[in-house]
């Protein structure tokens, strides 16, 4: 089954709190103190920008329009136009439903890619030649953690979608507003 | 989620394990929920002085590197900084100058609720520090001169502040040469906040200078004049002996909890709770009188003064409620939380705000004025009284723990005892550090955090520089964490201090860790300070001593204020989770190394309180090394280096 970062928009404030969360996870400081001595937490904010090496960049871009921030990341398309679009198999997806990776080796740097992403979140690496783009976090996933964003995110504005679970709710929610329907239009009627 | 809470106190913990059983939500609950805080406010890139913004500078570099006024992060940082400066200094001043209208009300009116304690300080300070003759002035008109006077300070318009230029000659000297010489207590708390409206200074040095002089003015102004008066309207404190922790609270009494910082009401209280009437009033009730006790620095400041027991520390505040024994709890100013009323819902415990200044949502107000001090006491206390039978049974649960403590040090007494009785001089106290059997003194202050487990930093800070020979002096809730796992009797010297410490300790019979008051008496140490440079042998400057200062679990705009105007005065000053401007790189860079070279003064930042215990004696080696004092008498764990 798929996995996707869904996100409810009118819950996002628009405080980039997934940007930065982001960035730390996927930070290059490997000897960063662990925040509140928590095995599986995340390098220190202040300890991540100061960090030396390469800048870790956003995966995630909390966007705009009009007064309404909407965060965007990677779909992780099922026909992804930027696994079509690859050369080189650098871009891939090791099974249908699993994330869109970059194999860093492999890729040459054309930004084939960058180019056939309809939502302008596949990028260059900031200050390097391969491609760069959301893996949703498997490593924390490997350790049944949500991505770094999800967790991050101070209104639950975003989210890891199940399908089956959102689906279900979202039948739910219309059989309700079905039944109020025909009660109302039977009442009607009467 | 009940935390573990592992360094805490016996009581702490148990009261949180309750809390958790009866699903009663305590500050850890609320902090949690908080997670995760905004990453911009805690590197302090987030800027809402105007309405183009609010704007956020990118730290990563990714994004914006200005906001829409075009301020950098060390702009942004800067002066974000100094308005916590400017409210810190606002805080601890006002408090200042309520009790110096006391004063002028005591001037006034010899009849009122309030007298002069302690007429030998009230002299000292006309003659001393505002040049006002004595002799042959009776009582009255030497509170009213001195009062005026320090009122002045407030608002004056020429000059500088003349507390402040009790300092070392050289210190204020430096302080002019700098341009950071206070000039009055409120003029640089208006000056900073103007200066941080959109538009005006953008030099992030200039903006911390101007910080620094309000942190001055608060330092050796508005908290100077505060604590100075308090000994003369409510008696200099003297060491004494007293109990702490939630255990103090009894059951068959009517519990009377005070809470908060200013002494005028609380100490009325203090004695008004005495009054036979009212005992009966209470044995009418099936109690057998009033037990009051105090939470925060109220009971500091009661403490010292009447012996009054601890209930607690900030952090503790729910949880003397959550004893079901609290009848009332009666709050002023600062440090205290709105959250209070709902744990309060959970049981018969009536809240009462006094000040004008502070009114609470669920908290009954019954408004205090110096006038009808005894009056208004009187008033509280039957409302407490009354509430007494409202107790629920099965809802009640005390810990019993407490600990001995001995408290109410201050720049006199301290040396009094030093000295001895006939002969109060600081000589003793350079002459150790002077001998090497004491390596220095330190500072450990400040307020508790749920952002940092809970009295670790407090804890091993103090103990790791007791054992390494080095004097603490401790205000705030750092002292209220130190009486509670007894660091503040005269065994613990023998527990935790080093050999020289010991012997000190030992001869003198004082506590190796000395409770010198509120968190508005670091003013206090920065007497002590004075007089040690004053008494000769190391150095002329403050910036020469071997001392140190830390506040590892600090929280309130208060304390940064605090912190800066200690760095001003020339100290090392060391606090666990780093000021709100880790963004800001040259910002840190000035205020961590190069303020140095000016003010002598800096701040650390270190989270690992072993570790910055390491530093301080580090630092403290530094000036050791710089006065040429003799080696270390006896063998320190951490060794001095080479």
């Amino acid at each position: 089954m798929s996995r996707k970062i869904t996100c409810h928009i009118e819950r996002c404030l628009g405080c980039h709190t997934c940007e930065l969360a982001c960035a730390i996870a996927h930070s290059t400081v490997a000897a960063a103190r662990p925040r509140g001595g928590e095995a599986n937490a995340d390098p220190d904010l202040a300890v991540a920008i100061a960090a030396a090496g390469e800048k870790p960049g956003y995966r995630i871009h909390v966007e705009h329009f009009g007064p309404q921030a909407i965060p965007l990341s990677c779909q992780h398309c099922e026909e992804a136009a930027c696994v079509l679009a690859c050369p080189t198999g650098a871009v891939h997806r090791n099974a249908s439903g699993k994330p869109v990776l970059v194999e860093e080796e492999r890729c040459i740097g054309c930004s084939m890619c960058v180019q056939a992403c309809p939502f302008g979140v596949m990028a260059m690496r900031p200050g390097g030649k391969v491609a760069f783009k959301c893996d949703l976090c498997i490593a924390r996933l490997a350790k049944n953690l949500p991505p770094a964003c999800v967790s991050s995110c101070p209104t639950h504005a975003l989210a890891v979608e199940d399908e089956a679970r959102d689906n279900k709710q979202k039948r739910q929610a219309a059989v309700q507003r079905l039944m109020a329907a025909q009660t109302a239009g039977s009442a009607e009627v009467r | 989620m009940a935390r573990e809470l592992k360094y805490a106190d016996k009581a702490t913990q148990a009261m949180i394990k309750r809390a958790a059983e009866e699903n009663i939500q305590t500050v850890w609950d609320r902090w949690d929920a908080q997670q995760p805080q905004c990453g911009f406010g805690t590197l302090g890139l987030c800027c809402r002085h105007c309405s183009m913004g609010p704007c956020r500078i990118d730290p990563f570099g990714n994004g914006p590197a200005v906001g829409v006024c075009g301020a950098t992060a060390d702009t942004i940082a800067a002066r974000h900084l100094v308005r916590m400066i400017a409210a810190g200094a606002a805080a601890h001043s006002d408090h200042g100058r309520d009790i110096a209208h006391t004063l002028l009300a005591i001037g006034q009116n010899p009849d009122g609720d309030y007298q002069i304690k302690d007429v030998e300080k009230l002299k000292t300070i006309a003659e001393q520090v505002y040049g006002i003759k004595t002799a042959d002035k009776d009582l009255r008109q030497i509170a009213l001169e001195v009062a005026h006077a320090a009122l002045h300070e407030f608002g004056q318009q020429e000059g500088y502040l003349k507390m402040a230029e009790m300092a070392p000659a050289p210190r204020v000297k430096l302080w002019k040469e700098l341009g950071i010489m206070p000039r009055s207590v409120d003029r640089e708390v208006v000056e900073t906040m103007h200066r941080t409206h959109i538009g005006v200074d953008a030099d992030y040095k200039n903006v911390i200078k101007q910080g620094l002089r309000t942190a001055l003015a608060d330092g050796w102004g508005g908290s100077m004049i505060g604590t100075e008066l308090s000994d003369v309207i409510f008696s200099l404190p003297n060491p004494l002996q007293t109990r702490a922790n939630l255990g103090v609270l009894k059951k068959d009494w009517v519990n009377v909890v005070v809470h908060g910082h200013e002494p005028t009401l609380s100490d009325i209280i203090a004695i008004v709770s005495k009054d036979e009437e009212l005992t009966k009033k209470c044995v009418a009730k099936g109690a057998k009188g009033i037990n009051l006790s105090g939470i925060c620095c109220t009971a500091n400041e009661i403490m010292m003064r009447h012996g009054i027991p601890l209930a607690g520390s900030y952090m503790q505040q729910e949880l003397a409620i959550m004893t079901g024994v609290v009848d009332m709890m009666v709050v002023d100013v600062q440090c205290v939380w709105p959250g209070l009323e709902k744990t309060a819902k959970c049981f018969h415990t009536k809240l009462v705000t006094t000040s004008p200044k502070a009114k609470m949502p669920g908290f009954d107000h019954v408004e205090f004025h110096e006038d009808k001090a005894v009056v208004t006491a009187t008033q509280i206390l039957e409302r407490a009284i009354d509430n007494f039978p409202n107790r629920n049974g099965h809802k009640e649960y005390i810990p019993e723990i407490s600990q001995g403590v001995v408290a109410g040090f201050t720049t006199e007494s301290v040396f009094k005892f030093l000295g001895g009785t006939y002969r109060s001089t600081y000589r003793p106290l350079n002459d150790a550090i002077i001998s090497g059997r004491l390596r220095g003194a330190a500072g450990v202050i400040g307020c508790s955090n749920p952002n940092v487990e809970f009295e670790e930093g407090h804890l091993k800070i103090v103990k790791e520089l007791l054992a390494n020979d080095v004097l603490i002096v401790s205000t705030g809730c750092n002292s209220i964490t130190c009486a509670k796992h007894g660091l503040m009797t005269p065994e613990a010297a023998f527990q935790y201090a080093g050999q020289g410490l010991q012997e000190i300790c030992r001869a003198v019979g004082i506590p190796p860790v000395l409770h010198m008051g509120a968190c508005l008496d670091n003013s206090r140490i920065l007497r002590v300070l004075a007089n040690i440079v004053a008494e000769g042998g190391l150095g002329t400057d403050l910036a020469d001593l071997p001392v140190a200062g830390a506040a590892p679990e600090w929280m309130s705009e208060k304390a940064v204020c605090i912190g800066f105007y200690f760095v001003a005065s020339g100290a090392y000053t060391v606090i666990g989770k780093p000021l709100p401007m880790m963004g800001a790189p040259a910002l840190h860079k000035y205020l961590t190394e190069e303020i140095e070279a000016e003010t002598g003064g800096k701040w650390v930042f270190e989270e690992n309180p072993v570790e910055a215990a390491h530093k301080m004696l580090r630092h403290i080696d530094r000036k050791r090394k710089a006065l040429k004092l003799k080696p270390m008498m006896y063998p320190q764990p951490f060794k001095p280096e080479e």
